[in-house]
């Protein structure tokens, strides 16, 4: 009985030591996702409950402070720019030749119809920053092995109360993204799909945003086209650019 | 001037079905006129009568950021429950509620809504408050009637709900639809959920906290309270004053149609009468009546035609305007969706003041729209007037 206590003893301690810890994945998945800046053009398809509907757009980005976008089509989105510099948001429609700041609460509002709000477009903080990490285990998703790691929010000004994340074990990909009420409901989902190798990085091609409580299929997100640390022009993050 | 009322009286007898076709446009001006006034007098009542029991009471203190029309300030528009005020809701006689915006998803739809945080043992306002106290697994939850239309609701329905709390993290749980009420108040019922205030206080961690206050007792001079805005019953019920004050102006060209259509008719009785009626006007020169007179007489004549058409009015128009105040108008199509606070039937007011009103405008107008006609005599010539000879 006592050797079966050491063995069992001896084999937990070793999964403990196996199991990497929660900050280091999330490391190692800001290292494939974040860059110093990065040039992308992407597909946005809204599912609704009828019809869905398609955007295109090019977005430069420098680390997570600094976001421009141009949306490219279709005819009646062309034209409309944002602008992101640190927690500051703009927009700029050319139907009233018009730049807003979306502040306040109107960040709380949908971008484009989509099952994303400005503020979860705007959130930089990093996760380890807002959550308290922690691995609960590994699960197969789509055939791959992936750790579960569950994220509490340890400050109060945050969305999700708490969020679980499945991580490429080998990849250091998210491949799925759950985000709860307080009250433990699931309201958002997110999941990574096509992941391929550009340059020294794994990197998500496709993302399906959606909101559980409601009817759709959600917000599918696809990199079309993407370059990381490139030069940016330094003119095109500034309110200018917007009307151009 | 008796004579003259005499002579006007035994002038318009005689003129026969010419002075009663008269009487009756003129009478008709009078019921429409009265009945149209009484339903906006009506309106105008019931309006703000349904507002003080479902919606302001007899007045409200609110946050100072709070704007009903920007749902956006209700996340900053919540007070601590003033000292102050602690007294008169203890006694029963104001209500905190606390207003935050939430998303409902009925079927899967996504809806923006207000959460509204009531107390469930409240008895200012006649919102079914006391249904809330209810023990069930779910957070209990009722609507107005619009609401539950446009939402597809129904009692016994459960609906996902959704909100933030004081720092803005999401959370959700799901509502039982225990009661849906009927108020003509469109404000109490669109896009609103009434959950208790304790509970929604609770799920936004925003305890002992509240947007506005609703009093039922007006009292005068009210003390100021920091942070909060006194709004009397007059300020809450001013939108209704607006516009039933547009759609009198709008009506007022109707009420001028049917008095011209009135008038007319009297004038060219009068134009006809001193055409046709020479000789009679040379004979009371020559029995002694001064020109001034003889106006007068014919002034008085086509004036009896309002009085004349007040009395038959009276007779058909009291027991119908009496039957309208009891039945009601009966509005042909729904009128929860205008937006505004009104019955779907509205029951006419009548007072004294819009009688005797009307029936001095009437009268005033019908005697100017006499006298112009007959100024004519005052420049007849007599002798030639008492021929008969057309002048």
């Amino acid at each position: 009985m006592k050797t079966f206590t050491t063995i069992v003893t001896l084999f937990l301690a070793l999964a403990g030591f196996a199991a990497p810890d929660a900050n280091e994945i999330l490391d190692k998945v800001d290292q494939n996702l974040s860059s110093e800046n990065r040039v992308m053009e992407s597909t946005i398809t809204i599912h609704g409950k009828r019809n869905s509907r398609t955007m295109t757009s090019r977005s430069y980005a420098v680390g997570n402070e600094k976001a421009f976008t141009e949306y490219l089509s279709p005819a009646r989105d062309a034209g409309t720019k944002m602008l992101k510099l640190d927690d500051q948001l703009w927009i700029y429609s050319p139907g009233t030749d018009r730049t807003i700041q979306i502040s306040g609460h109107m960040l709380r509002q949908s971008v484009m119809g989509s099952d994303l709000s400005y503020e979860d477009m705007m959130d930089d903080r990093k996760l380890t920053d807002m959550y308290d990490a922690k691995v609960l285990g590994e699960e197969q998703i789509d055939g791959r092995n992936a750790y579960l790691i569950e994220l509490t929010a340890k400050t109060s000004d945050i969305a999700y109360h708490s969020q679980k994340m499945w991580v490429d074990a080998e990849r250091f990909v998210p491949l799925k993204q759950e985000m709860y009420a307080k009250s433990g409901q699931l309201l958002k989902r997110l999941e990574m799909r096509e992941v391929a190798k550009i340059g020294s990085r794994w990197f998500p091609k496709t993302m399906i945003y959606k909101d559980m409580l409601k009817q759709g299929d959600g917000t599918e997100y696809t990199v079309t086209k993407i370059e990381f640390d490139v030069e940016i022009p330094e003119y095109i993050f500034s309110k200018a650019a917007l009307k151009q | 001037m008796w004579l003259a009322i005499k002579l006007a009286y035994r002038n318009l007898i005689g003129a026969g079905l010419r002075t009663w076709l008269n009487v009756i446009v003129l009478s008709f001006s009078f019921v429409v006129i009265i009945w149209m006034k009484g339903i906006m007098v009506g309106w105008d009542h019931q309006a703000k009568t349904d507002m003080a029991n479902w919606e302001i009471g007899a007045g409200q203190y609110w946050h100072e950021n709070y704007d009903p029309y920007d749902p956006f300030t209700f996340s900053e528009s919540h007070n601590e429950i003033p000292s102050q005020l602690e007294s008169e809701i203890d006694k029963g006689t104001m209500t905190p509620m606390l207003i935050v915006q939430g998303t409902i998803y009925p079927q899967g739809r996504m809806q923006q809504v207000i959460l509204k945080g009531i107390d469930p043992d409240q008895n200012v306002l006649k919102l079914p408050s006391a249904k809330l106290d209810t023990a069930i697994t779910v957070l209990p939850a009722f609507i107005g009637q619009m609401m539950a239309r446009t939402m597809k609701l129904d009692v016994g329905d459960r609906v996902m709900v959704r909100w933030r709390d004081a720092h803005g993290t999401f959370d959700a749980t799901e509502i039982e639809i225990i009661d849906i009420f009927s108020s003509n108040v469109p404000a109490v019922e669109s896009g609103q959920v009434y959950i208790p205030l304790q509970s929604l206080q609770q799920m936004t961690g925003l305890e002992n906290r509240a947007t506005i206050f609703t009093f039922s007792n007006e009292v005068m001079g009210r003390d100021a309270v920091a942070g909060l805005v006194l709004k009397s019953k007059s300020d809450l019920t001013k939108t209704v004053d607006d516009m039933i004050k547009t759609k009198n102006s709008g009506q007022s060209v109707f009420y001028f149609i049917l008095i011209l259509l009135a008038m007319l008719a009297i004038f060219d009785t009068q134009v006809l009468s001193i055409f046709r009626r020479q000789k009679e006007i040379g004979t009371y020169i020559a029995l002694g009546y001064t020109r001034k007179q003889v106006v007068g007489l014919f002034t008085v004549e086509g004036a009896m035609h309002a009085i004349f058409a007040a009395i038959v009015a009276a007779a058909y128009g009291i027991p119908f305007l009496a039957w309208q105040a009891k039945i009601g108008l009966t509005m042909p199509v729904d009128t929860s969706e205008f937006g505004i606070a009104i019955a779907q039937t509205l029951f006419p007011v009548y007072s004294v003041g819009l009688i005797v009103t009307t029936t001095l405008i009437v009268l005033i107008v019908t005697s100017i729209v006499s006298y112009f006609p007959s100024r004519k005599i005052a420049k007849m010539n007599p002798t030639e007037a008492l021929r008969g000879k057309i002048q």
